[in-house]
């Protein structure tokens, strides 16, 4: 606190009025001083550089020589992937070009004003607890359309355009109203996490129905060890996540579609009421109270000494534990399971996506060295350097073939493999962050026993429905 | 008239005045006309007029937020001026008088020292400090404890209706110090022989407070309830970093500047951030304007 001790005579009315002007300004610091630059320079005094001339090896048309400025969320992947694979490839195939590379925690304090003032760097990749808002950049024109980068031709072999080498999926993830803005690098399945060593200790098997799953439950209760749980002060999502992947293989894939469409009564379903009410039994009766005021590294800390059983999480989770992890500890993916026996999506379905987004700026000065960054990366040479650095599959097909992965990833992707056509994902929370809070706050109340599967639906819904009125809100389809 | 003086005196006033407008007054007033708009931060706002406003009235986090300034204004500044003077108390004139001077307990002067620890520290490391004592689980300071002895776990940060009040326990904590310097001073300088007269007479140590230094102490007690008020409407520091998922459970201990906050770097609504803003702006001049009122009164002559 800044409070400075002053003789009490020196307090006039003046003096309290400042006072109680700086604290409003205390609240409002940051809304001023964008504000300054806000209504003036969002045309932007940027000019953007000239084209190259297009060649086999220069597909989207470079300037040879132009600076990019690449912007790296240094989070659970780091830096290293970057400095050490992909710039230099980007070096190598335009050595005259300068590349500029800066690491961020929060990205958004940094890029913002940038952005607002019309100087945004030529690549980021927006990611982490502080990414700016997807959607918002969106709907303002700020990102670069990548449909010229999905149509040109790779770099490993130029009769294969850029969309063959990916994984489907991959721009439908990215894409915003059918437009590809963003993109989805990394080959992400969310499931539910527990130590292989562990389970076979205990003679334990994961479970695929819902009978052996509150069986298993019980076992490892009676052994002493929680359940099940996930971290409520930060993390809430990796649950809201669990609920709504039982929920759409209870009533199919369209209980979620209809849920990233805001249309009317889509979290009112019943697949989602009878999936929130089955986990919220599980949190009254097989997690930990205490878990709601940790945070996401002590849970899953928690899990590495084996004080909880059951983990759910994507499988960017084995890399960041990988410090507190004990040897033979091998964590190991289970689908969340079923509910019923006539669940529209088999046990083996799962949530799975491309992951941690990268965009280019429309309005940078460089914008096809941008684009040309991404196809850079997308090549063999660029995903296989990728998955070395941080030990994680690209969405790139062809780019961890004989790649040996830790056991976490290895059998993520053997669920993947498992699942077949039956993988789907969700977008609510990218397109309206909002809604994302909401659910998070929903989920703790309901998983902590505050309030039921019917509170749990109508709360959000009712969210939902306000962000579906809201004119300044850009709505998104799929 | 000396020649020259106005220019002089003009030239001194323009600089001063210029920096506060660019500064203070311009900064305002942007954030005024901002929150007449729907900018999310990136590009031209568009005009929406009251918009934001008739929205602020029905939305639930926000009445929350005001509300938590209430519970904060009375408590905070009640507990920790109670418990502040009756340290001062303690440290300047508890003891026993020696020589006709009236003195602390014994180790006073090392207690100033201890107590005007918490003031030093930042607030964001107190916030993690606190995750520290707070914890849930058997890793918390005072949890730890509990649970040796076979206690259930207390769930601070989490039950919905003890979240606020643990973080106001901070807050008190952290503050305290610093009163208990300002009230010292104010005691120091109230004269021994009122205190040798009014024990003369038979007062007791109760007496002594309430009817010799609280009266005599009353300015600094005035100074004290504004500077402690208006850290009531602050505490985004404690609440952002303390309380479990910014502000929560549920809001339960989320303030204005979270808010504001949230809706301008998470969901980019700078316009109706702007919007809270003002009328944070407004709760706080209502509030001095409102305690320069009520704490008018004739000061103690002596």
């Amino acid at each position: 606190m800044s409070i400075t001790p002053e003789h009490p005579a020196a307090l006039d009315r003046r003096t309290v009025l400042r006072r109680a002007a700086a604290v409003g300004m205390l609240a409002t610091p940051a809304i001023g001083l964008l504000g300054a630059c806000a209504t003036s320079g969002s045309d932007g005094d940027n000019e953007q550089v000239a084209g190259g001339t297009k060649s086999e090896k220069n597909p989207l048309g470079v300037k040879e020589d132009a600076a990019i400025e690449v912007v790296i969320f240094n989070g659970g992947y780091g830096e290293k992937y970057a400095t050490d694979v992909h710039e230099p490839l980007y070096k190598t195939a335009f050595p005259k070009a300068e590349v500029k590379h800066q690491a961020t925690q929060a990205v958004s304090t940094v890029l913002q004003p940038r952005f607002a003032s019309g100087n945004p760097p030529e690549f980021v990749n927006n990611s982490g607890e502080k990414l700016m808002d997807f959607g918002a950049l969106v709907a303002d024109g700020q990102l670069q359309d990548l449909t010229e980068l999905w149509d040109a031709p790779s770099v490993d072999d130029p009769a294969k355009k850029v969309r063959d080498t990916v994984v489907p999926g991959t721009i439908e993830a990215g894409s915003f109203n059918g437009k590809p803005f963003v993109l989805y690098y990394v080959s992400t399945v969310f499931g539910i996490w527990y130590s292989g060593k562990l389970f076979k200790d205990n003679g334990w098997a994961p479970a695929k129905s819902w009978d052996e799953f509150i069986t298993l439950l019980t076992n490892i209760k009676a052994k002493g060890i929680t359940p099940y749980g996930y971290a409520g002060a930060n993390a809430a999502y990796y649950q809201w996540n669990v609920i709504l992947t039982q929920a759409a293989k209870i009533g199919g894939t369209d209980v979620l579609k209809n849920i990233d469409n805001l249309e009317d009564g889509a979290w009112k379903q019943d697949a989602v009421k009878q999936a929130a009410a089955a986990w919220a039994e599980v949190g009254a009766k097989f997690s930990d109270k205490s878990f709601e005021g940790l945070k996401h590294t002590d849970v899953q800390l928690r899990q590495n000494q084996y004080k909880v059983a059951l983990y759910p999480s994507g499988d960017w989770l084995e890399g960041e534990q990988k410090k507190d992890t004990p040897a033979g500890f091998d964590y190991q993916l289970m689908p969340v399971p079923g509910l019923t026996a006539s669940d529209k999506l088999p046990a083996t379905a799962l949530r799975a996506t491309a992951g941690e987004g990268y965009f280019v700026s429309a309005k940078s000065k460089n914008p096809k060295g941008g684009l040309e960054y991404m196809r850079q990366m997308l090549s063999k040479a660029g995903a296989k350097g990728f998955t070395e650095v941080v030990k994680a599959p690209t969405v790139v097909t062809a780019g961890s073939e004989g790649f040996a992965f830790p056991p976490g990833v290895a059998s993520s992707q053997a669920a993947l493999k498992a699942a077949g056509q039956d993988v789907f994902n969700l977008y609510f929370d990218g397109w309206y962050k909002e809604l994302d809070t909401e659910a998070r706050t929903a989920t703790n109340e309901l998983m902590f026993g505050r309030i039921n599967a019917d509170a749990f639906v109508e709360r959000i819904q009712k969210r939902a429905d306000a962000i579906k009125k809201d004119s300044s809100v850009t709505k998104f389809k799929r | 008239m000396r020649h020259g003086k106005y220019p002089f005196v003009i030239g001194f006033l323009f600089a001063p005045v210029a920096l506060y407008v660019t500064f203070v007054i311009w900064p305002y007033a942007q954030a005024f006309q901002i929150s007449m708009t729907n900018w999310r931060g990136l590009s031209a706002p568009q005009w929406v007029g009251f918009d934001n406003y008739r929205r602020l009235l029905d939305d639930g986090a926000f009445w929350k937020a005001v509300q938590h300034h209430g519970v904060l204004l009375l408590a905070l500044p009640l507990i920790t001026i109670a418990i502040a003077l009756f340290f001062a108390f303690l440290l300047n004139v508890g003891g026993k008088s020696s020589g006709g001077q009236r003195q602390g307990v014994w180790g006073a002067k090392f207690y100033r020292v201890v107590f005007f620890f918490p003031q030093v520290l930042a607030v964001a490391i107190i916030a993690v400090l606190f995750q520290m004592v707070y914890r849930p689980n058997e890793s918390g300071l005072i949890n730890g404890v509990l649970m040796k002895f076979g206690l259930e776990p207390v769930l601070f940060l989490v039950k919905p209706n003890l979240a606020l009040w643990s973080i106001i326990a901070v807050l008190v904590w952290q503050a305290v110090g610093f009163y208990v310097v300002l009230f010292s001073a104010g005691m120091a300088s109230i004269p021994g022989e009122i205190y040798e007269a009014a024990e003369m007479d038979g007062a007791t140590k109760v007496t002594l407070f309430f009817r010799v230094t609280l009266p005599l102490l009353w300015d600094t007690l005035q100074v004290a309830w504004v500077y402690l008020g208006i850290a009531a409407f602050d505490a985004f520091a404690i609440v952002a970093v303390l309380s479990v998922d910014g502000g929560g459970p549920d809001g339960a201990t989320t303030v204005l500047a979270m808010e504001i906050y949230r809706n301008a770097f998470v969901y980019s609504k700078y316009g109706y951030a702007s919007a809270m803003g003002v009328a944070l702006f407004f709760l706080t001049l209502t509030f001095a304007a409102l305690t320069l009122r009520l704490t008018k009164r004739e000061s103690v002559e002596y």
